[in-house]
């Protein structure tokens, strides 16, 4: 074991290298470039025995690795945003193959307008895909995350491809200090792949992403996919398990913070969960009974280790650092599937969006968001979603308009 | 001096008399692209894997029926080649690190329509050949998309009816030069090929099968539905289509395009045209003199750069 400040975009890069991919298929995109170059430049260093192929596309790169996976090798692949869209028919016609692989998401927002900075839209998208998610909050996270994400995906009970996501900026160009595992310890913990029954080889002919005639086999097929991912539950609870008696760190499905005596519960995922618990620490000194509840596994959903969490809470504040148009925030609708008509369900669940292309939440605004818990509370009735944005930032907005109305007059002379 | 490969297909007898390729597939009545797929499986055999692109052939393998005796890869319209690139690195890996024994391995074959090949798929193509892909490409090419009811596509020629292009003139643009444009990469092979020309195919498809790097195949691919005609014609406009000149039968290798059947005597175009419903509008109610000289001429000037 040793320990190094490094990027979260080179912690994922040493999760494939301690992982021993044999195969990257890729494609570059901001901010998840520096994961391909670390490898890319491993490989040449002759520090990795692993095969890369640049792709000419995103959908290209998962058309690859979900055949190469269908094959029998260990692959790795890395996209962001756009590249994960791109990808999208690939994204979901992949995983009934049932051919296990690990994809890293560095999360950015989605056009239009463009940004390179983060919010968890993009990988939301690929939800409903039939790849399973796991979501860090640190750089140490990721390189543990794709470890465990290669032992669920290949899981006997699932196998299925798993998505790990960070958040770009955040943590893609982020140092932290953290422990890369002894590789014997990874290889203890992670065996070489197993490709099972899906494999092509002479005298074996194997027939892959075929046809179906007719709602029946279709629905058998779509249902057992379903099915498969949900085994990803216990079948993490028992791969982290492991992981932490071999490396010494936790991993649950959900991470709680201060939440099992709080009142008040702040929900959301990804990097800026740490923001949230930097709030939850000055909360609890002004006497706040507050604390913070952030899912690991997004996909499958943690339903049940969710309504434990937060059995008898007198609200939950959901974060969303994504936007879906016409709704609102992704986790508030998933959160309230899970918590409707439960009999301990928390009184009050507020929805507030934030965080879009990277925005900052700051502290005051996590404490506006228990005040308004609390004052729903006292009037019985649930708040109406809200979109943090400030005076400020609006002034900001509005000169930026003036400049744009200036310049355009400017032309038109 | 380069090496002449003896060939095992001298003569119509020397072809393979087994069918590989089982029957009882959903492909309509005197399909010209099963006929040419029949005949590439027997040379090619049933050590190989099938990457398929969308189009009228994904729908061979119908679970859980399949015609083929090796194996196959389902992707998506446009990239089978990045799917058979999957598949090819990861074989060469498992042969690398010697977990796969030498004749467990196979031949990765690119199958798509002219849909995928001549358009959506056309980047994922351009990729693998620049990639130098060790593989095979089979494009079967009946000018349209031809699954969905022959709408236009890249490779519909001049002048056809298709179910987008039904003015009396027909389609206004042109086939695309797809052999061209692959020639163009400097790739190891490319041919054309027709199912009623099974010697001249056999030939091509035993010649790609020992060579490596990028071989990339069309063959035309007369389609009864979607060119509208007797399904028992399919053969014979295949053999029109190389005796008028509209189909040239060539190879590209080392750099050197190469006719392998010169049809010294062509015969007029018309005699093609007019043997299809997707046609027929050059004939009545009257005779278009105009556009069927204008695709005469289109041979023509073709074959007139072609040293015979």
């Amino acid at each position: 074991m040793t320990r190094a400040l490094i990027t979260g975009n080179q912690a994922a890069a040493w999760g494939a290298r301690l992982a021993r991919a044999d195969y990257m298929p890729s494609f570059p995109i901001t901010p998840q470039t520096e994961i391909i170059e670390t490898i890319a430049g491993w490989i040449d260093q002759g520090e990795m025995d692993c095969r890369m192929a640049m792709m000419e596309s995103e959908h290209s790169m998962i058309t690859a690795a979900g055949a190469a996976a269908a094959t029998g090798v260990r692959v790795f692949t890395a996209t962001s945003s756009q590249g994960l869209l791109y990808a999208m028919e690939m994204i979901y016609g992949v995983p009934g193959m049932r051919a296990p692989f690990v994809l890293v998401n560095v999360s950015r927002g989605l056009q239009t307008p463009v940004t390179l900075e983060p919010d968890h839209t993009d990988v939301l998208a690929a939800r409903d895909s039939g790849f399973l998610q796991i979501h860090c909050s640190t750089c140490q996270e990721v390189l543990d995350q794709t470890l465990i994400a290669y032992r669920l995906a290949e899981h006997h009970r699932v196998r299925l491809p798993v998505i790990v996501n960070l958040d770009g900026f955040y943590l893609s160009f982020t140092r932290e200090p953290v422990e890369i595992p002894d590789p014997a310890a990874v290889d203890r913990f992670l065996p070489g792949f197993d490709p099972e029954t899906t494999r092509f080889r002479a005298g074996e002919p194997l027939s892959q992403g075929v046809v179906v005639l007719g709602s029946v086999p279709y629905s058998y097929f779509r249902y057992e996919t379903h099915l498969a991912t949900l085994q990803g539950l216990p079948a993490y609870a028992e791969i982290a398990a492991e992981f932490a008696q071999a490396f010494g760190r936790e991993y649950g499905a959900l991470e709680t913070y201060k939440s099992d005596d709080a009142e008040w519960v702040l929900f959301m995922m990804g990097s800026f969960a740490t923001k949230a618990k930097d709030a939850v620490d000055r909360m609890r000194e002004a006497g706040w009974k507050v604390g913070l509840v952030r899912p690991r596994l997004l996909r499958p959903f943690p339903d049940e280790p969710l309504r434990q969490a937060l059995a008898g809470k007198r609200g939950v504040a959901v974060v969303d650092q994504n936007l879906s148009m016409g709704k609102g925030g992704v986790l508030h609708s998933e959160l309230a599937s899970v918590l409707y008509g439960q009999p301990d369900a928390p009184t009050i669940l507020a929805s507030f969006i934030g965080g879009l292309g990277g925005r900052d939440i700051a502290p005051e605004e996590f404490f506006e968001m228990i005040q308004v818990l609390r004052r729903a509370a006292e009037e019985g009735r649930p708040p109406t979603p809200r979109l943090l944005f400030t005076a400020d930032e609006l002034r900001e907005v509005r000169k930026l308009q003036a400049v744009a109305h200036a310049e355009r007059r400017e032309e038109l002379k | 001096m380069s090496e002449q490969i003896v060939t095992l297909y001298k003569r119509m007898k020397d072809l393979p008399s087994a069918r590989l390729l089982g029957a009882g597939t959903p492909m309509c009545a005197g399909c010209g692209g099963l006929m040419a797929l029949h005949e590439i499986y027997d040379i090619l055999g049933e050590k190989t894997v099938f990457v398929n692109a969308a189009g009228c052939m994904t729908l061979l393998t119908v679970y859980p029926f399949t015609p083929f005796r090796g194996s196959w890869l389902y992707t998506s319209m446009s990239s089978a080649p990045a799917g058979a690139q999957g598949v090819r690195d990861a074989l060469d890996i498992l042969l690398a690190k010697q977990r796969i024994k030498a004749e467990e391995n196979l031949d990765v074959v690119v199958l798509t329509g002219d849909g995928a090949a001549y358009g959506m798929g056309l980047s994922s193509t351009s990729s693998a050949i620049e990639r130098g892909l060790d593989f095979l490409y089979v494009c079967y090419d009946n000018e349209g998309y031809g699954n969905t009811g022959q709408q236009t596509s890249a490779a519909t020629p001049h002048g056809a009816r298709t179910s987008t292009s039904t003015g009396a003139r027909g389609f206004g643009g042109f086939k695309k030069d797809l052999f061209a444009i692959w020639a163009a990469h400097r790739p190891a092979y490319v041919a054309t090929v027709i199912g009623s020309e099974p010697l001249d195919l056999a030939r091509k498809i035993e010649k790609a099968k020992a060579m490596q790097g990028p071989r990339l195949i069309i063959a035309l691919s007369p389609c009864p539905t979607g060119w509208d005609f007797d399904p028992m014609e399919s053969a014979e406009i295949g053999h029109l289509a190389v005796k008028t000149g509209v189909w040239p039968l060539k190879e590209y290798e080392n750099g050197v395009v190469t006719h392998t059947k010169l049809p010294r005597e062509r015969l007029p175009v018309e005699d093609y045209l007019k043997k299809q419903g997707r046609f027929a509008h050059l004939f009545q109610p009257q005779r278009n003199e105009a556009l069927i000289a204008e695709i005469q001429a289109r041979v023509d000037a073709y074959w007139a750069e072609v040293s015979i």
